[in-house]
């Protein structure tokens, strides 16, 4: 067969230079393929951690051991992949679902999960607008409050329980990050989650739904009503029209 | 004589028609869901959140990141006129990879997943990835290192980049803080997570679907048309251009967000400028076949070849577009962008794909290919079947897009039930299931013709190519 591979013709003279010198040279052009493919990134990602990346914001408290526990709910379903977390500055969304997301309302989200896809609404205005016993039975059978949805249904969600041990280490492990949780939210984590997902069950409960509080359910229920609330109660404190 | 390693050759090579009809089939499952519910089956294992993850990566890192291991063991021993430089390195490569992939497929359908786009893989298994990675590192560098020919052949430059910067891409992304053993957090948190994390995620697209492929264009089609490449000071511009620039262009997936409006606006701007080293690649492989345009009529190796590097022109016109921000406005989170995802990886990537394993079956076995026709076919169900996928995958983006921000007259949302929206959508969904089905067809009968040439009778005449092709 012809040997084409190597074949440049009669173009060769206008690339001597380049193939003098890498071409003939495996180390350099690695190092300097390697230098070429780091700036932008270096350009772009290092900033993130100046002034010049996004914002931060007091208003916006850590996640609770319950929601974060939820929160790994809806990581480990994959829900962002239908729906997603990111409201944008258009008039249309505005009026659909709220004002429009701002950086440092994710600034606890470990792993960031603003979606690249809408199957489904987005969910960073959810927070308070349908009551517990909705996301309950939305979860049970998503037709029973949407009728007509697409969404499959997720009933194992109401007999999965979450372990205390786990949320812990869960904690833990987003203190290390950087989230600024203190040894007191450590050390009373099972309390915490006692707590709040007691205060769900009592809300279910007068729509005569029983459940515990250690529910998968409970947990992602305490996520979900979370979702955009400080943050929309900062925009209203600034007094930013939306 | 060199004795060249062609056993590595055809591991790769039977992983990839394996995984990509597995990783299609799971796409059509999903296809399924998306038309009518129930095929999530009601079980906590099969609903689409759990299962998209299983296609997406099974397709990118099976199907293709298998065949870019194909080419790369194949061509670069040719090319470089030496045996790999470890043959161990490259079993605990292969057997590695395939091990990752299988994990994926245990893990996703548990629930056990990182949720970040393409890089849902859980720690402990994104080391794996690592390790093994640094293995086929080295067994490339090496092999370059004992290398017999001093040049380094245009393919070669693309294949360094993509074991340089997925290398780069993989780790910086995938850094955590692990809570158990299947669960982690990333040490960056919010709108910087979701930079680093598209930073990675388009650049998975960049530098494992596009250099690579391009490497496997610049070995594979000058040898499937017998001409050579078209310019080689073209490939020289266009490869630098593309490697600088592409790695830039991540931030177009987060335009209208909270990320800070300089990063966003780089972001766009280098996308934009994406696109002249694309078309540079795209037209350097279209061009080499100036002068055998006629053996298109009856070569379906070169059929595939030209309809994947089209694809790639039009998918890296499109790309651009949708870049800019008010396209970006109203493309973002609909179908469209499925639509243009799938006509790079099917268009581009699968058809490449396609003509890749074409040409190396008889040369790997030394077997005449039992259904030569089936090949025909395949190519055509292929064409039809991504035509239908993206076309109504435009129609059902554009539709949803406009319809999500309609305002009546009297400043209220035109469609503000979003369900109703979603049922508009219902015919174009069964549509596009079809023209996937057909696709995933075309893969399944390319494997059963693989599995009929490997079990039929070796080559004897003389006269015939041999089974490794001189180069």
């Amino acid at each position: 067969m012809a040997d084409n591979g190597n074949d440049h013709g009669s173009e060769a003279q206008y690339g001597q230079f380049h193939r003098r010198v890498f071409e003939s040279n495996a180390a350099l052009f690695a190092v300097a393929a390697t230098v070429a493919i780091l700036i932008g990134g270096i350009v772009e990602i290092v900033p993130m951690f100046t002034p010049a990346g996004p914002e931060h914001s007091e208003a916006i408290t850590p996640y609770t051991p319950l929601e974060v526990a939820g929160r790994d709910i809806y990581v480990s379903e994959g829900c962002y992949l239908c729906h997603s977390q990111w409201v944008r500055p258009m008039r249309a969304e505005i009026l659909r679902y709220g004002p429009w997301s701002r950086a440092w309302e994710y600034q606890y989200d470990r792993p960031f999960q603003l979606g690249s896809r809408r199957i489904g609404p987005d969910l960073h205005r959810l927070g308070n607008k349908y009551p517990d016993a909705w996301h309950y039975e939305h979860m049970r059978d998503p037709r029973s409050t949407t009728p007509g949805s697409v969404m499959p249904p997720y009933p194992w969600l109401l007999n999965d329980r979450i372990d205390p041990d786990d949320v812990r280490a869960s904690v833990v492990a987003l203190r290390k990050t950087g989230t600024p949780y203190t040894d007191a939210d450590v050390a009373g984590v099972e309390e915490s989650l006692a707590r709040q997902g007691g205060a769900i069950v009592d809300r279910l409960a007068t729509a005569g739904i029983e459940t515990t509080p250690d529910r998968a359910i409970v947990a992602l229920i305490a996520y979900l009503q979370r979702l955009g609330v400080e943050g929309r109660a900062e925009l209203e404190a600034r007094g930013v029209e939306y | 004589m060199v004795d060249y390693d062609d056993d590595i050759v055809r591991k790769f090579f039977l992983a990839t028609a394996v995984w990509g009809v597995v990783g299609m089939l799971v796409g059509v499952i999903i296809a399924l869901q998306l038309a009518w519910w129930p095929a999530n089956l009601g079980l906590p294992w099969t609903t689409f959140g759990r299962l998209r993850p299983l296609h997406t990566n099974a397709v990118i890192f099976a199907f293709a990141g298998n065949i870019c291991f194909t080419g790369i063991y194949h061509s670069m021993q040719r090319l470089l006129k030496t045996r790999m430089w470890s043959d161990t390195l490259s079993r605990i490569h292969f057997w590695g990879w395939q091990l990752i992939i299988v994990s994926a497929a245990i893990t996703y359908p548990l629930g056990i997943t990182q949720s970040r786009e393409y890089a849902e893989l859980i720690w402990p298994i994104d080391i794996a990835v690592t390790l093994i990675w640094v293995v086929f590192a080295i067994n490339f560098f090496g092999t370059l290192a004992i290398r017999k020919v001093k040049h380094i052949y245009v393919a070669i430059w693309f294949y360094m980049s993509f074991v340089i910067t997925i290398a780069v891409l993989h780790i910086v992304n995938n850094l955590a803080v692990p809570a158990t053993f299947l669960r982690s957090y990333p040490i960056y948190s919010g709108m910087t997570d979701a930079l680093v994390q598209w930073w990675y995620g388009h650049n998975a697209v960049g530098f494992f679907l596009t250099t690579p492929f391009l490497g496997l264009m610049y070995y594979y089609l000058p040898k499937a048309a017998d001409r050579p490449i078209y310019s080689y000071r073209l490939s020289i511009i266009h490869f630098w251009g593309l490697i600088f620039l592409y790695i830039w262009a991540g931030p177009h997936h987060l335009l209208y967000s909270g990320l800070p409006d300089w990063a966003q606006t780089l972001g766009m701007v280098f996308s934009i400028m994406l696109l002249a080293p694309s078309w540079g690649g795209m037209l350097n492989g279209l061009l080499t076949l100036k002068g055998a345009w006629y053996k298109l009529r009856t070569d379906p190796i070169l059929k595939f070849m030209v309809v994947g590097v089209t694809f790639y022109g039009m998918s890296t016109f499109e790309g651009p577009m949708m870049s800019i921000r008010s396209v970006n406005g109203l493309a973002h989170f609909t179908n469209w962008v499925v639509g243009h995802v799938h006509s790079g990886a099917l268009g581009w990537n699968g058809m490449l794909t396609f003509a890749v394993l074409y040409w190396l079956l008889p040369r790997l076995w030394n077997r005449e290919v039992a259904y030569p026709k089936m090949v025909t076919q395949h190519f055509w169900l292929a064409t039809i079947g991504i035509v239908i996928y993206t076309v109504s995958m435009w129609a059902a983006g554009l539709m949803e897009g406009l319809q999500w921000r309609a305002v009546n007259d009297a400043g209220q949302l035109a469609n503000p039930i979003f369900i109703d929206i979603v049922h508009r959508l219902e015919p174009f969904y069964w549509l596009r299931l079809l023209g996937g089905t057909l696709y995933f067809v075309g893969a399944v009968m390319m494997l059963f013709n693989v599995f009929k040439t490997i079990r039929g009778p070796e080559r004897v005449s003389t006269d015939a190519p041999a089974a490794v092709p001189a180069t």
